[in-house]
């Protein structure tokens, strides 16, 4: 029978503490995220109901529901998609199946990665400066939108090159060996394999738009517009919007005497909507994993 | 990664390319098709290098609009190193932004103190002492986390951490350097699990192998072989997270408590340079001194987390030398 000597029996103490003080720092993490989704919910549950979700705000901003910040939210993603989705991708095609090994691919990667690091409020400036002053888009939803794709450009580039580089190179040197040139193999065999992965990323970009505040203040979105309830298409691109991000900022700070739950029920929505779009995109990830053929 | 390994070298992909031509001589093509393909992999390559434009055009903007101070006598010292920061003062207009640096770098400090051992404890824990089963699971947490929006935190610190730090630590305002910092812990967290799990997860596992075989336990491997191996990856985790600490806006702008002050402890308020941006620009006039003054603090953001991010991406890329 093996029996501990002392110097075996600290080492495996040692692991157990080790592992226990670890365990409990990951775990950290959950809790945070558990407390502030439920602190959130309890505090605005008076407020929610679809009324919420459907009616303008009134009186202020003291009543009322966030209907017209819910679809300026919508105009603003779905623009700033249109515009970062392509690009992106495409950009991710050049690095991923272009690009030779050099230190241009190297500095066009570094100003990716930068490109991720520029401070919103930074991109907020070159927004104002770009888009609204010099090419005279004005404070719009455009431009805001451009602003945006433009900062969330990098998600699309990370996740589409992580799922272009996951398809085996066999795939690639099957589809030129029977004669298809480069752009066919890419559009023929590369795009279709990695549909899911890069749907990822276009979701996350999606979730990242949603929440930003800082790059939309100053280019396009307003404190307060009122817009027919329930029709979809109640902004114009030309058209300065609220934004879900930007109402939950001024509700908090500027308006003083708004009814407790109601920036509460602000932030359920907003944070609401952004999880969601993200428990998506992890449920097509954990679907694609399990059907991955090689 | 078992993907990952199929991969061929760059080298093989040019031989296979020059076997074939790059173009299907044998296929029959429709004559549209030749001219289509070169303009779809011109447009491929415009957008592969729209990155390098976008920043630049983003340095050209932001200087441009600040241009206006900043090439006519702008006082660099008295704006760096002075903490008077009075831009709509009537009799004597002053723009230094120390104060505004120091509340930057405070908020930023205190956060990493918080967030690095907690950040790089939990890539370990991911990485090398949990199941597959809650490993996903903590995955998915982290990535939740990162989701939240900033101005969601910031809601949070004003609503729920204000009334907390008074009550806990019995100070009058709960909006300072150290209710910030909570925040932007939480916030940079996330980046460095999953950039740090990656860097651990890039040893090779004969190192894991080699240390167990010795007799080494699982604690004793990180502590003496993989972090050593990953300190470049673990160090441009941590570098990554004070990127994102230095440029975020809303959070700290709601929690800080919004004061120019050269703070003297955690429970002081203090005003940041994003924040300063965030709440004048929209009062300042297009084109007046006070608003060519906060393109200059943008020119200063910029050059901060571009430093910090290439730092961060040498050193990444120096691990392959040796």
């Amino acid at each position: 029978m093996f029996t501990e000597t002392p110097f075996i029996r600290t080492k495996r103490r040692s692991e157990l503490v080790v592992k226990t003080v670890l365990g409990l720092m990951a775990s950290a993490m959950v809790l945070p995220l558990v407390a502030i989704i439920a602190y959130l919910i309890v505090q605005a549950w008076p407020l929610l109901s679809l009324d919420f979700l459907l009616s303008n705000p009134t009186h202020g901003m003291r009543k009322g529901g966030v209907w017209s910040a819910l679809l300026g939210t919508l105009y603003l993603v779905t623009t700033s998609l249109l515009i970062a989705a392509p690009i992106g991708v495409l950009a991710a095609v050049y690095l991923n199946e272009y690009a030779k090994k050099n230190l241009f691919t190297r500095i066009v990667n570094l100003a990716v990665v930068n490109l991720a690091g520029v401070p919103s409020i930074v991109h907020a400036l070159f927004g104002l400066g770009a888009f609204v002053l010099f090419a005279g888009i004005g404070r719009s939803i455009l431009a805001a939108s451009l602003t945006l794709a433009i900062m969330t450009l990098p998600v699309i580039i990370a996740s589409t090159k992580e799922a272009l580089s996951s398809v085996p190179m066999s795939f690639r040197e099957a589809c030129w060996n029977v004669g298809a040139s480069r752009w066919q193999t890419i559009r023929g065999v590369v795009l279709p394999n990695s549909i899911s992965g890069i749907l990822t990323g276009v979701i996350l970009q999606v979730s990242r738009t949603a929440g930003e505040t800082a790059p939309v203040m100053f280019t396009g979105a307003v404190f307060f517009k009122k817009i027919e309830e329930g029709n979809l298409l109640g902004y114009s691109l030309s058209d300065q919007c609220m934004a879900l991000s930007m109402h939950l900022f001024t509700i908090t700070t500027q308006v003083t005497d708004a009814p407790h739950a109601l920036p509460y029920a602000t932030a359920v929505v907003l944070l609401g909507s952004v999880l969601l779009v993200n428990a998506t995109a992890i449920l097509l990830r954990v679907r694609l994993r399990a059907r991955k053929r090689w | 990664m078992g993907e990952r390994a199929v991969k061929l070298p760059a080298e093989s992909m040019a031989t296979n390319r020059a076997r074939t031509g790059g173009r299907s001589d044998g296929a029959r093509r429709r004559a549209w098709e030749g001219p289509l393909e070169r303009g779809i992999e011109a447009l491929i390559r415009l957008c592969g290098v729209s990155a390098i434009l976008f920043v630049f055009a983003i340095f050209f903007f932001v200087v441009r609009e600040g241009a206006g101070i900043l090439f006519s006598g702008f006082d660099f010292v008295e704006f760096l190193f002075s903490s008077d920061w009075y831009p709509t003062s009537l009799g004597n207009v002053r723009y230094g932004v120390f104060a505004l640096i120091v509340g930057t770098f405070s908020v930023t400090v205190l956060a990493m103190l918080i967030a690095v051992p907690f950040g790089l404890g939990g890539a370990i824990f991911i990485s090398e002492f949990t199941s597959p089963r809650v490993r996903e699971t903590l995955k998915i947490v982290i990535e939740l986390l990162a989701a939240i929006p900033s101005v969601v935190w910031g809601f949070i610190g004003l609503s729920l951490m204000n009334p907390l730090i008074q009550q806990v630590f019995h100070v009058p305002i709960g909006l300072n350097v150290l209710n910030g910092a909570l925040l932007l812990a939480l916030m940079s967290v996330p980046i460095m699990v999953s950039i740090g799990e990656d860097a651990l997860k890039a040893v090779p596992d004969s190192y894991r192998e080699a240390a167990l075989a010795m007799g080494a336990t699982r604690w004793q491997a990180v502590h003496r072989v993989l972090l050593p191996a990953a300190k470049n990856g673990l160090l441009a985790a941590v570098l990554l997270g004070v990127g994102r600490a230095v440029g975020e806006t809303m959070a700290v702008l709601m929690a800080t408590g919004h004061a120019v002050n050269i703070p003297t402890s955690p429970f002081d308020p203090v005003r940041t340079l994003t924040a300063t941006i965030a709440a004048e620009l929209g009062e300042a006039s297009v084109g007046s001194p006070h608003y060519q003054v906060l393109f200059v603090i943008g020119i200063l953001l910029f050059t901060i987390t571009f430093v910090v991010n290439l730092t961060a991406d040498l050193i990444v890329k120096g691990r392959g030398r040796d």
